[in-house]
């Protein structure tokens, strides 16, 4: 007897200290002792797939493939360009209201802000780790661009901007650029902007 | 007439029975404590090629979530972001970076990173990340503080278990749709929880699947 409680001792000490605690870090992948059917003969999203010649299962987007059902025959709105010119105004498939204000704040949040700034004086986070050439959007340049330049900007990209077509679809990318006019607008308020009264306390 | 059993054999059936139970118990209790995902999956950290530091982009820069996993609001699968969206930023922060390398490699030759995937669902089970943050389902819940992470590593366990605790009781889980990205927020206590989680569940018309189909397929 005394021999199995030391054995037994013995074998649950070894067996605790080679598996060791829940949850402590490890480099090797998860042991999948009963497979299943954990694992298919399938693709799926951003893993490799042998059959064709760069090895990934995702194929790349033809150059000009537009989402099903989000085809809109107008140049301005899918380029920023009318007869090869950047267009002022809005292209007719955009309504501006309140919901696509917000999403344009939303995205620019996410996507623009952390170089341009919440308000867009061009002071993002990345300013202070070296990003040094982000321009504001409070300039007589920034004011004066037109729409359609905005749009094709965050499009395509310009200088040391990437381009942002992959992260934006059309539609978000004319509410960033419907956003960005209002930050310029707050930038710059007229003295219209406020009551009368709050004019005469300021002397306006 | 000498004893046919010796006197030692007197115990024998005793020292069975506590060897026995001594042996199921042991047994019983490691298969508890290890055959799980909480031992098999919890803490898995791969190197990974480019030791890409959350909680300095998160915490530290208050990049959202979305920036690079741009489409975990619109798609079924959170995707990685390819070496142009890191690109954008460090074509002039720490360009000549030696960690940095594969990135550059990558934008120049349009390979992919080959990233290490840390979390794997079963191929049978139809995960869908869109359906879920955009019905208060924060990142947290499932990975756990991502935003506090120097390197990724599996924090939850991804059992049945799990998805059904929530699948059961959504009001102990949901929060408001800007919180979501946001893995640092709580409710204040967790009746408040517990308030907001029953508002948002009956306003938003929550009832998620407990039968096998609503996961397999």
């Amino acid at each position: 007897m005394r021999y199995f409680i030391t054995i037994f001792l013995f074998i649950s000490i070894a067996l605790v200290s080679i598996l060791g605690f829940r949850g402590s870090k490890s480099r090797k992948p998860p042991l999948e002792i009963f497979p299943d059917m954990d694992r298919q003969y399938k693709f799926l999203p951003q893993t490799a797939n042998p059959h064709f010649s760069d090895g990934r299962a995702d194929r790349p987007v033809v150059p000009g493939s537009v989402e099903f059902g989000s085809y809109v025959r107008d140049e301005f709105y899918n380029t920023g360009k009318i007869r090869g010119q950047f267009g002022h105004g809005f292209p007719s498939p955009i309504y501006v209201n309140r919901e696509f204000m917000d999403l344009g704040q939303k995205k620019y949040n996410i996507t623009c802000a952390v170089c341009h700034g919440q308000t867009g004086d061009g002071n993002g986070i990345t300013k202070s780790y070296g990003m040094v050439a982000t321009p504001t959007y409070h300039d007589d340049r920034m004011r004066k661009m037109t729409n359609g330049e905005i749009f094709d900007t965050i499009s395509n990209g310009k200088n040391n901007m990437g381009a942002y077509k992959s992260k934006l679809s059309i539609k978000e990318r004319w509410a960033v650029m419907t956003y960005l006019r209002a930050l310029q607008r707050a930038h710059n308020p007229k003295p219209d902007d406020i009551s009368s009264e709050k004019r005469m306390e300021l002397g306006l | 007439m000498a004893n046919i059993f010796p006197k030692w054999s007197n115990t024998v059936p005793l020292k069975i029975i506590f060897a026995v139970l001594l042996l199921g118990g042991a047994i019983t209790a490691g298969v508890t404590y290890y055959f799980t995902p909480k031992y098999s999956r919890v803490g898995y950290m791969p190197i990974q090629p480019v030791a890409y530091d959350h909680s300095l982009h998160v915490d530290q820069l208050g990049m959202d979530c979305r920036y690079c996993h741009t489409y975990v609001d619109r798609s079924e699968h959170a995707n990685i972001p390819d070496a142009g969206t890191c690109m954008n930023c460090h074509n002039q922060i720490l360009p000549d970076s030696p960690k940095l390398a594969p990135i550059r490699a990558s934008y120049e030759s349009d390979q992919p990173v080959e990233w290490v995937r840390i979390h794997k669902t079963p191929d049978y089970v139809f995960f869908n990340h869109a359906v879920h943050v955009n019905r208060g389902v924060s990142c947290v819940e499932c990975h756990g503080q991502v935003n506090e992470m120097k390197e990724v590593f599996h924090a939850k366990d991804h059992s049945m278990t799990m998805c059904l605790e929530c699948h059961r009781n959504p009001e102990k889980f949901v929060r408001p749709l800007d919180k979501v990205y946001d893995l640092d927020w709580k409710a204040a206590s967790e009746e408040a929880q517990l308030k907001l989680g029953k508002k948002l569940v009956h306003e938003w018309d929550i009832n998620p699947p407990e039968s096998c189909s609503g996961c397999h397929r």
